[in-house]
């Protein structure tokens, strides 16, 4: 075990490792440091201590033997319903330069049945490489076929990195494949590069509702595993007449051994879904009442948007859960964003407010949506909305 | 039905911020609360009890002050709460919570479901579940907004779990493990008798040495992955205010918006 102690012959009392303590763990007892239990060893207290009077001693990890041996950048190919996640073609595009920086390969991992052609797409987008496994088993993702197919595909080809969507499906099986593999998986990042001096994957994401960033090592073990927010990378050039090389493998777990079994998919009314969509307009409490979707559901369409809603309005039951953007609900960064009656509550931030423009539309010049607003109109939703709508369909022609 | 609810002990992340000037976390005043997708979890938990039968045991991992969070969910009706905690377990990144918490639900034993918050608000990963399933090596089922039926007697579980673009109806064998997003439930208050019941309640805890685990891959030593460095994002200014009359400030955003020749 780690061990943490203060020389208390050496601590003046100043109180720096108390303010820059991520956790609230160090309090001054008599004018010394006292590190208390909810410490973890983060180290931030050792670095700020000017009389080098906290001394951390931190164990020596398991470092996994065969570490060497670990090449190419990997990319889960994530389809669902007949249809490539966006964020796979984004993860390609982020993977190359990967790949580039350490001089290895840029693959593709595709589980399914009859998908040959997405792994073509893969190429298309990048890929030198696709290793496929095709099974009726895989027909529909479950987590168990899943997860065994990319550990198998895993243990054999050694990629020194992989990269998952943090979609549903992504979050629900790369936390499976890591815990297997025992290695690392940083979640949710939205930034991904290689360090030039040790050659690791630096993982950066945002932490505690996005107020603050931390960037991930996975030094020891391999491969080195994320998942990484949709449309945070940008999507690359597809090129079709990219030459690359299908390796196929099988899967080798029959349906007798797969506990899950999928009865149906009720497909969605919304037509553009939250996190894959490109612009997005959203109703808060400002409506009045659940009729007044209606204006959303209109100025969406005219754009061909996706519809969201404050967490009032879904605890209010004027709109299905699906719809909630902020920390209870998705995180969403489109490319622009379109807040309606939202007051701007922390929560809502947290989970908009990456979006590249914000547009708000709020009666009160106060509301703390105007201070992360890109655009802001100070009036009138029930004016406002509407007029934008018929100017929209104007311009396109709708 | 014998149900495992695992929960955890947040800071109220919407009060967490980075001092500009230090570059360190301003903690003063930040409350300490059940992760809200837990709640949910909990209350799943009842729910199933009084429809089904059994009882409801509900553990945490974390220092001693998270004894707290476990009172809270009896004074709400779990009917034995324990806390898993020691400085061995301090610094454990996804695996090692996983690894962990599954060890503390192999004391527990003889569990038919478990359940988890989709995700905590303070590190928003999800992996916890989908871990502590894979250690077990029971089935998981993600994102699950309504649990449609339990067959105890065949050992079934009928959910419905919420994806990108609809809703996937799933059945697995139990014992299996669902995480649960906000929509599946409304949870409960505690009554007056449950909260004076909690705070003379006793409760158990757990140290290394009481589970069966390896302490190599406990905590810091346990963890995969390194924190390395820890930032302010950028912060967001506001930007220009449209003024005017409707129809003029409508025409300037749609100017502006169409500019981004992406509006088609």
């Amino acid at each position: 075990m780690a061990e943490i102690k203060v020389l208390t012959d050496e601590c003046t009392g100043c109180g720096s490792c108390v303010d820059a303590c991520p956790f609230g763990a160090i309090t001054l007892e008599n004018d010394v440091a006292v590190i208390g239990d909810k410490c973890t060893f983060c180290g931030a207290c050792v670095e700020v201590c000017p009389v080098e009077a906290i001394v951390l001693k931190k164990d020596e990890k398991r470092v996994q033997e065969d570490i060497a041996d670990y090449k190419d950048v990997w990319v889960f190919i994530e389809h669902e319903h007949g249809k490539i996640a966006s964020v796979s073609f984004e993860l390609l595009g982020v993977g190359r330069k990967l790949a580039d920086d350490l001089g290895c390969q840029l693959c593709g991992m595709l589980m399914g049945h009859g998908v040959e052609d997405f792994a073509k797409e893969a190429i298309a987008y990048g890929a030198e490489k696709v290793y496929y496994i095709d099974d009726p088993v895989l027909e529909k993702y479950r987590t168990e076929p899943y997860a065994r197919g990319a550990i198998n595909l895993i243990q054999k080809y050694k990629p020194e990195i992989v990269l998952f969507g943090a979609t549903t499906q992504g979050r629900d099986f790369a936390g499976n494949v890591a815990t297997t593999l025992y290695t690392g998986l940083t979640a949710d990042c939205t930034g991904l590069d290689i360090d030039p001096e040790t050659k690791l994957l630096r993982q950066t994401r945002p932490a505690f509702g996005g107020n603050i960033m931390a960037t991930i090592l996975c030094p020891r073990t391999r491969p080195q595993m994320s998942t990484v927010r949709p449309k945070v990378m940008p999507m690359p050039e597809r090129d079709a007449s990219r030459q690359g090389e299908i390796i196929t493998e099988s899967l080798g777990m029959s349906e007798d051994e797969v506990r899950t079994k999928v009865i149906e998919f009720i497909e969605s009314e919304q037509k553009v879904n939250l996190t894959e969509a490109d612009i997005i307009v959203s109703g808060g409490r400002g409506l009045g009442k659940p009729e007044n979707f209606k204006l959303i559901r209109e100025l969406a369409d005219v754009l061909g948007a996706a519809v969201g809603a404050s967490r009032a309005t879904v605890d209010a039951g004027w709109i299905p859960y699906e719809h909630q953007v902020g920390q209870t609900g998705k995180t969403v960064r489109p490319k622009i964003y379109i807040a309606c009656g939202i007051s701007g509550a922390i929560q809502h931030l947290a989970g908009m407010k990456t979006s590249d423009v914000i547009v708000a539309i709020n009666k009160d010049p106060d509301a703390p949506i105007f201070k992360v607003a890109t655009y802001g109109i100070v009036g009138d939703l029930f004016q406002v909305v509407p007029a934008l709508t018929e100017e929209f369909r104007k311009r396109l022609g709708k | 039905m014998k149900i495992v609810v695992c929960i955890k002990q947040v800071p109220d992340t919407t009060e967490v911020k980075i001092d500009p000037e230090t570059k360190t976390l301003v903690r003063e005043g930040v409350e300490s609360i059940t992760n809200p997708f837990d709640e949910f979890a909990i209350e799943e938990g009842l729910l199933t009890k009084e429809k089904y039968g059994g009882e409801v045991h509900v553990i945490t991992m974390g220092p001693p002050q998270a004894k707290e969070v476990l009172k809270n969910a009896y004074a709400v009706g779990a009917d034995n709460v324990y806390l898993v905690s020691d400085r061995a377990f301090a610094g454990a990144d996804t695996w090692a919570t996983a690894y962990t918490l599954s060890a503390a639900i192999k004391k527990i034993g003889d569990y038919d479901l478990i359940i988890c918050g989709k995700q905590a608000i303070d590190g928003d990963t999800a992996q916890v579940g989908p871990g502590i399933a894979t250690q077990l090596n029971i089935p998981q089922l993600t994102y699950v907004d309504k649990v449609v039926e339990i067959d105890p007697d065949n050992k079934k579980i009928k959910v419905e779990r919420l994806l990108e673009d609809g809703k996937e109806v799933v059945e697995a064998s139990l014992p299996a493990l669902i995480t649960v997003v906000k929509d599946i439930n409304e949870p409960r208050l505690p009554s007056l008798f449950g909260i004076k019941k909690a705070a003379k309640l006793d409760i158990p805890t757990w140290t290394a040495d009481d589970l069966p685990v390896d302490k190599d891959k406990l905590g810091l030593k346990g963890s995969p992955t390194e924190v390395v460095t820890v930032f302010s994002p950028e912060v967001r200014g506001g930007g220009e205010i449209l003024e005017g009359e409707v129809p003029e400030v409508v025409t300037k955003l749609v100017d502006k918006l169409m500019d981004m020749k992406f509006i088609q």
